[in-house]
């Protein structure tokens, strides 16, 4: 049988090598820089989006042409994707930023009350 | 569809049955996709509500979760190289990859238990506070999904030594390479957004 596949991988090996340097950056960027809070959660959120394409099209045979393209549902792929963005982005925003104001997290409200005041 | 342009591509793809099957399966991914966003938007929520169990930062140790994400990682490499090897043709290339891969799984597994072992000890519990409950179905679940994927596996290595790689074999190997990838892609947005951004809050 004739096979096109090359004997080395490389695809596999750049999307490995990468993924590894991606996790590292984000482990330094949480645990060993000085970077504001909010720039680091950003930051490695986007880092994990990143890592996420990484393993879609390196390694899931996600642009592969030999299946005729018909393999992936793309539509519900994105669909899919929506509603994840939906649930959380929506859940975070009704249930932190949203309503009630009893919470006891705000910044403004420790910063009155002084650091030993906890729920 | 039309059967003729396939013979000449990848094992899996080339019975219309195949193609069917691992369309249908991502059809499955998009749904455990939303399975997981309710994992995680109730985690998010619920972060911070610990009650008078320990804070997740004085619980997460950095040296562990970051073995269990190369584990992992490397499990997701090896698995794509199985399916590489498979589509050279060796059996051996895609069986030795797959127990490789098998073996990562396990000790990811292994360091997932004991880490939960851990935190029971020191008294985060599923019942502890909303916030450890939130943690442990969110990382229980994965868990879960990795047992069952390593489950799976095992008995794809079972069939692959029995029947050898045929149409049949060669496309539950490329699912159950899929499924595994996607593990990995949960595992990613598990370590960023609870044990890095826990340790850093």
């Amino acid at each position: 049988m004739e096979h096109k596949t090359k004997r080395i991988p490389v695809k596999h090996i750049i999307g490995f090598i990468l993924s590894l340097a991606l996790t590292i950056v984000a482990a330094w960027a949480a645990l060993g820089s000085d970077l504001p809070k909010g720039w680091v959660i950003t930051g490695i959120m986007v880092l994990a989006v990143i890592q996420a394409a990484i393993q879609l099209f390196m390694f899931m045979h996600m642009t592969e042409s030999a299946s005729g393209n018909g393999h992936i549902p793309w539509n519900m792929m994105f669909h899919g994707f929506v509603i994840v963005a939906i649930v959380v982005a929506g859940s975070l925003f009704t249930m932190s930023y949203g309503f009630g104001h009893h919470h006891n997290d705000s910044p403004a409200h420790q910063q009155q009350h002084g650091e030993h005041m906890h729920d | 569809m039309s059967e003729q342009n396939f013979s000449s591509g990848p094992l899996e793809y080339q019975t219309e049955q195949s193609r069917l099957n691992i369309l249908g399966f991502w059809i499955f991914l998009a749904a455990e996709l939303a399975l997981f966003s309710t994992l995680f938007a109730t985690y998010a929520v619920l972060s911070g509500r610990t009650a008078d169990a320990p804070a997740p930062f004085e619980l997460f140790e950095p040296t562990s979760t970051l073995i269990m994400t190369f584990l992992l990682l490397t499990s997701s490499f090896t698995c794509g190289i199985a399916v590489h090897e498979m589509r050279n043709g060796s059996k051996k290339g895609l069986l030795t990859w797959l127990i490789v891969t098998l073996l990562l799984g396990f000790a990811f597994l292994g360091f997932e238990i004991d880490e939960f072992i851990t935190y029971v000890h020191e008294g985060a519990t599923l019942q502890s506070s909303a916030y450890w409950s939130a943690f442990f179905i969110l990382a229980g679940t994965h868990g879960l999904h990795v047992t069952l994927g390593a489950g799976w596996m095992i008995l794809l290595v079972i069939q692959l030594m029995q029947r050898g790689i045929t149409r049949v074999t060669s496309r539950k190997v490329f699912i159950v390479s899929l499924y595994w990838h996607f593990l990995d892609v949960v595992w990613i947005f598990i370590f960023t957004s609870v044990y890095l951004i826990g340790m850093v809050m």
